[in-house]
């Protein structure tokens, strides 16, 4: 599966060759496994295992749950409770699947934006940057069906408001929203569909993430410095890499055992912690909640769909250009979607010969800018659009997008990068050997001289 | 010992962290030292059975219950009812039986009666529907120390009548300094002595209205003693593998630093 040369799996005993010349599963099992992975990987390349482990949880405690939930209106809130009172353990089930949502996305968050800084998207990882895209997209979608199911209030008008999305695309939009929703509002046809792919979706998410660990297997991992591991012969990329059994496996279990600490600490002391109060009263279509806000996870992107309204220049503009069909809504759908895509489309966005952000000297400071963006976009995201919030939103949208469309293009061409390491060996071996020195050096000099 | 420790460590931060900001939309919340707050606290026993009481002489006349199953009256970890006035307790209560086609008495594994009146919403979840802790700083995260806030919300709901009265519409409106919005359908609902506890416990209004508020959040929030215990559990078996893994880790990576090291100083030479 590899495109690094190493060891491969040699069947020894006669019952592994009759498995082997069969099916070669223990061989590609055996490779996935040893994968030469690079040294010099630091403590934010431990999201990937985090996430899987995610997904697995997620899929095991949502198919007991399952066993329990009833996807009609007028039972499911009441299903919910009877988990929550009756089933052996089912509070404990459901507050893990709740909660095992917002650390998927705290990791997927952490995992893309470790990607945005070293350059993992960059050739030849494209593919395996579009494919983890998908998944992302995949599993915001997952996420809010999930969120309608237990049909409380903020279910039913987030599901009212989203799918309201799809009703501001001219002329096509209602009919699709129709057909989304299985009706002409959001009922019954709505729960049944959205439970069945809620139920789908993780199952695809599974696939897509074979084919993402498939691809930056074949192209071998980025690592912080960005430089390529060398790939000429098998003793030369042993210099670069070791096998990701077992040090990477320890290393990476050793950090997800460090994040479920704080998780199962949330699960257990402040569950409701990232819930919303709301959705514990059941759904009543003739009661608007006060203020309707979406799941943490989606607040950046929220912020950027409301604070496009109709009075900034831009949203006129365009509604001139069009001549009326593109309106403030249609417009902040537009900017919704399309911050999802700019990020998406970064392998070729990016101009930069240097893979990783390290030697970018003006990168970094705007993709620091970058990262505050995102977290001032979030707390936006969750403040009423009124007051001096929905400007914040604004100019927070305007730089994400400045991010990708121009200050990114542009760095290419006018930024002069650092020199950068000579290989992934030196790398591990300048970071191991200075890293040390210095703590170990000042310590013992002031005892023996006073 | 080590419990009382954390405790009192938890206490502790709980002084500091309830004197971050915290509000409820539109009316005023103010804090009640709950005994189920905090990564550790526990429901007091007494308290849930004297909020029964209120709740049955007082609440239930108007709301309802109907999350909720009249059997866990004695779980453990809730109020704990002896099982035959569990059975007691049910059989004061009628439910409509479609299979007879009359009203029978309510046995244990039936679920208390919905709201009696229509715009009296049902009070299985209010605890927790009601949640509104945002301090410090529109994080939330007092909420490990304070609790969610929505006992809260009911203790000054049912405490926060200013006395004032006002007709709209022909129904009358009461002034409410907790109730969003200020004016509530809900006529005061307590008073001093409305209650004879059995324990001889004061009943005044404020005792009163902590105690069916600690009930409510029992109601809205029945596992948390064993959600709390599963949480506390997994936490210190996770310490605990996260140390083991850390040395591993670094067992396992020390001779390849070592060379790192050895590498680094060779070329000095």
């Amino acid at each position: 599966m590899s495109g690094i040369p190493h060891d491969h799996y040699e069947p020894k005993t006669g019952a592994e060759k009759w498995v082997h010349s069969r099916l070669p599963i223990i061989g590609l099992i055996y490779d996935t496994i040893m994968i030469p992975t690079p040294k010099n990987l630091n403590w934010m390349w431990i999201w990937g295992i985090v996430l899987a482990f995610c997904l697995a949880l997620q899929i095991i405690t949502g198919i007991v749950l399952v066993m329990h939930y009833t996807p009609h209106v007028d039972l499911a809130f009441a299903s919910v409770e009877h988990i929550m009172r009756d089933v052996n353990g089912g509070h404990m089930l459901r507050y893990l699947h709740a909660n095992g949502a917002s650390l998927f996305f705290v990791a997927v968050y952490l995992h893309i934006f470790r990607g945005l800084f070293y350059g993992s998207y960059k050739s030849p990882r494209e593919i395996t940057w579009i494919i983890g895209m998908l998944i992302y997209l995949c599993m915001m979608g997952t996420a809010f069906m999930g969120y309608v199911l237990p049909w409380g209030q903020m279910s039913f008008w987030g599901a009212t408001v989203i799918t309201g999305l799809f009703g501001a695309i001219p002329w096509i939009g209602e009919p699709i929203q129709t057909w989304l929703l299985g009706g002409p509002a959001v009922g019954n046809p709505t729960l049944n569909r959205f439970f069945s792919l809620h139920y789908l979706l993780p199952f695809v998410i599974a696939a897509l993430v074979i084919v993402h660990i498939w691809a930056f297997h074949h192209t071998g991992n980025n690592n912080p410095s960005g430089v390529p591991v060398r790939t000429t012969d098998k003793d030369t990329v042993k210099k670069d890499t070791l096998p990701f059994w077992p040090y990477f496996v320890i290393k990476d279990l050793f950090a997800l055992a460090v994040v479920l600490v704080v998780f199962f600490a949330i699960v257990g002391f402040m569950p409701n912690y990232l819930g919303h109060p709301d959705n514990y009263i059941e759904a009543n279509p003739l009661a608007t909640p006060a203020h309707i806000v979406p799941e943490w996870y989606f607040l950046p992107f929220y912020a950027i769909l409301r604070c496009f309204t109709a009075d900034v220049w831009v949203v006129m503009f365009a509604n001139w250009i069009s001549f009326g069909i593109i309106d403030a809504k249609f417009f902040g759908v537009i900017a919704m979607f399309g911050a999802i895509i700019v990020m998406a489309l970064v392998p070729w966005l990016d101009t930069s010969s240097v893979r990783s952000g390290r030697y970018r000297p003006m990168f970094k400071g705007f993709f620091y800018v970058f990262c505050v963006d995102f977290v001032v976009l979030t707390w936006a995201g969750a403040m009423p659009a009124e007051g001096i919030y929905p400007i914040i939103a604004l100019i927070g949208s305007t730089y994400w997008f400045a991010y990708f469309l121009v200050i990114l293009p542009l760095l290419g061409i006018f930024e002069k990068p650092l020199p950068q390491v000579a290989t992934v060996e030196q790398d591990f071996i300048d970071h191991y050997g200075k890293v040390k020195e210095p703590k170990k050096g000042p310590k013992p000099v002031p005892t023996p001289a006073e | 010992m080590i419990r009382k420790l954390t405790l009192t460590a938890a206490a502790a931060m709980l002084s500091v962290a309830a004197s971050g900001a915290m509000a409820a939309e539109g009316g005023h919340i103010h804090d009640v030292d709950f005994s189920f707050e905090g990564p550790f606290g526990t429901y007091d026993q007494m308290q849930l059975q004297r909020g029964l009481q209120v709740y049955t002489e007082v609440c239930a006349a108007c709301h309802g219950l109907k999350f909720v199953p009249i059997r866990t009256l004695a779980d453990e970890g809730g109020p704990a009812l002896p099982e035959d006035q569990v059975r007691a307790y049910a059989g004061q209560m009628e439910v409509f039986d479609p299979e007879l086609d009359d009203f029978r008495p309510r046995t244990e594994t039936d679920h208390f009666p919905e709201s009696a009146l229509s715009n009296a919403p049902d009070l299985s979840l209010m605890a927790k529907a009601r949640a509104g802790f945002h301090g410090p700083l529109g994080t939330g995260l007092s909420q490990l120390f304070n609790g969610i806030g929505g006992p809260e919300y009911i203790v000054n709901i049912l405490t926060g009548y200013t006395g004032e009265e006002r007709e709209q519409a022909g129904a009358l409106f009461y002034e409410n300094t907790a109730f969003p919005g200020g004016w509530i359908a809900m006529p005061p609902p307590l008073m001093d002595d409305l209650v004879e506890y059995a324990d001889g416990h004061p009943a005044d209004m404020h005792h009163m209205a902590e105690d069916v508020s600690a009930f409510l959040m029992w109601t809205a929030e029945p596992k948390m003693m064993a959600r709390k215990e599963a949480g506390f559990t997994a936490v210190v078996f996770l310490v605990i593998l996260s140390a083991l893994l850390y040395l591993t880790n670094k067992r396992i990576w020390a001779p390849h630093k070592k060379a790192a090291k050895k590498a680094l100083n060779t070329p000095a030479e």
